[in-house]
């Protein structure tokens, strides 16, 4: 067992160094973490943005922004300012408390699902032991805060998309929880670190994706329904719904709404890289790399180029997935509710429970492939 | 004290007043759509408690069962029939409520009672099995405790085909009153009539 890098038990060492007690230095550690992945979420969700609109105008054949900062990096930031400093509105008939409990539910379950992705061998939150169960415990509370806030707008567009939305998450949460199952099956652990140590035997070729190709493409198009992505972005419909759930809202509370779903999608291509590519995995294992560098393993200037590389490669992945995302998005027309919902139950469901039916008869012909 | 032992008694107190209060709210509002978010709040709560007794995985077992499943479905029923309609006013619905407040005291009463006169076997501070109860729950759930999850499964499955027969509706292929043939593929066409067949 590797360790790597572990930031928290130096920075431990170095105040207790000076004279703190153990506690006391754990208690100042703990925020630091939680500031970072904070800060890296949102500055995902200003790239993402960017993203979405340089690769929207070059599907379009436009040029997209370009006059705030270099090639428009700077966009997101002008949109998000000016997100900032509108003027927060509730309508005159709205539910004031229920609307402004909505939007939070909708961001604080994703901010919180960032608690298990792990970007190396100790560069994660907390290791918790029901690790990607949690995940899918805290999406499940999102559409209660969409139920909220369409139901808390007092208009029939807002309330129809927010069950719209519920409908759409409770269908697709079945096929997603089934095929994450499979991974579970193959790692007899939930946690993440587990899972992407389970697919580093052999660099790409132990990547869960070429033993799980099925579950792969049902997790990725149950992860973009549980974004509202197009394809399915059935709940913010404009030709029919205005902006569905989001229609009443303005200024900071629109914003975190915004936020969430972008949130969400960076997280699910996260996880997507951690469950099926491999997570912080190079695809050459990094031990022979250093063997042929001739160096030890456990060596100050491997374990820094690791915990690099290793960080490097889960963004590199995710960023990957989240192009494919924006790509479909706009290049795909919507599908109408029925359809969405007929995929979900009567394509999806059957083929994820074929799918772990299968992975659970594989490991037991195969324990040396499939994990024993 | 510690200040382990400090947020834990201050998380308690927090998710203890929260259950409560959020209970009683739940029963006492007059708006049913703020019964049923109150609902899911004391769910939560409940799960917070869980997670102070170390068992994570019972907690996140709860946020997804009774918040994201069942809390979801009733907001999702009460939202799709909320008629407003003015109640009619129940005949003495002050000896009923008294009645009512008795019966739940009494209840009240003899869980107090049994809390108090039943001495809790509590396990030692150490041998807490934290994150090794997911699989302890596995194996009891395939040993000792099969058949009650198994009957568990039955009945849902029981449910899932009442809930069927209630909601299903046939449909014919041609139109009642002209006997021209009518394409039913889907069943929410605003404009032609849905056809019930009527034995």
């Amino acid at each position: 067992m590797n360790s790597g890098l572990d930031l928290e038990y130096s920075f431990n060492e170095i105040l207790k160094g000076f004279g703190l007690s153990s506690e006391l230095a754990h208690i100042i550690w703990l925020p630091l973490p939680m500031l970072l992945v904070l800060v890296s979420a949102v500055v995902g969700v200003l790239v993402t943005v960017w993203l979405e609109r340089k690769i929207s105008a070059a599907a379009q054949q436009r040029i997209g922004p370009e006059y705030a900062g270099a090639l428009g990096v700077l966009q997101p930031i002008a949109d998000g300012l000016k997100l900032l400093v509108k003027e927060d509105i509730i309508p005159a008939k709205a539910d004031s408390i229920l609307f402004t409990a909505g939007p939070i539910l909708v961001l604080v379950p994703v901010i919180l699902s960032w608690l298990i992705v792990p970007f190396g061998q100790n560069l994660l939150i907390s290791n918790v032991g029901i690790g990607i169960f949690l995940w899918i415990a805290l999406s499940s509370i999102q559409p209660i805060g969409l139920l909220m806030s369409g139901y808390a707008s007092n208009n029939k567009y807002s309330l129809l998309g927010g069950l719209r939305a519920a409908a759409q998450s409770i269908s697709y949460e079945i096929p997603l929880a089934l095929s994450v199952l499979a991974i579970v099956l193959m790692t007899n652990s939930l946690s993440t670190i587990d899972i992407v140590n389970q697919q580093s035997g052999a660099g790409i070729l132990s990547w869960n994706i070429w033993r799980q190709p099925v579950g792969f493409i049902i997790f990725w198009i149950c992860a973009l329904a549980e974004c509202e992505r197009l394809p399915f972005d059935l709940p913010e419909a404009e030709e029919e719904l205005v902006a569905g759930y989001q229609t009443e809202y303005a200024g900071m509370k629109f914003a975190l709404f915004y936020l969430g779903s972008y949130i969400n999608l960076i997280l699910s291509a996260l996880l997507v890289s951690i469950l099926y590519l491999g997570g912080w995995g190079f695809p050459i294992p990094v031990e022979i790399i250093a063997k042929v560098l001739n160096l030890p393993i456990d060596a100050p200037v491997i374990q820094v180029f690791t915990a690099s590389i290793g960080i490097i490669m889960t963004v590199l992945k995710a960023y990957l997935l989240v192009f494919v995302a924006i790509l479909l998005r706009w290049t795909t027309p919507r599908v109408r509710i029925d359809q969405l919902l007929d995929l979900g139950w009567k394509f999806l469901l059957p083929i994820s429970l074929a799918n772990l039916l299968v992975t659970a008869g594989l490991k037991l012909a195969f324990p040396q492939f499939f994990g024993g | 004290m510690s200040i382990a032992v400090t947020t834990q008694i201050i998380c308690f107190s927090v998710l203890s007043l929260v259950v409560i209060i959020g209970a009683l709210g739940v029963i006492l509002l007059e708006n049913i759509v703020y019964s049923a978010f109150l609902l899911g709040g004391v769910f939560m709560s409940v799960a917070g408690l869980y997670l102070l007794l170390n068992a994570s995985f019972v907690a996140a077992a709860q946020v997804l069962v009774y918040v994201g499943a069942v809390n979801v479905l009733i907001i999702f029923a009460i939202m799709l029939v909320n008629k407003k309609e003015d109640l009619k006013a129940i005949e003495n619905i002050k000896s009923r409520r008294i009645i009512s407040t008795s019966i739940c005291l009494t209840l009240l009463s003899l869980l107090i009672r049994v809390d108090l006169s039943n001495t809790w076997g509590l396990a030692e501070p150490n041998a807490s099995i934290g994150e090794e109860s997911t699989i302890r729950i596995g194996e009891h759930l395939f040993s000792d405790y099969l058949l009650p999850f198994e009957v568990a499964s039955v009945l849902l499955l029981m449910a899932m085909i009442g809930a069927i027969v209630l909601a299903r509706r046939d449909v014919m292929n041609e139109d009642i009153s002209t006997g021209l043939p009518v394409d039913q593929e889907l069943i929410e066409k605003p404009n032609e009539p849905l056809l019930i067949k009527k034995n």
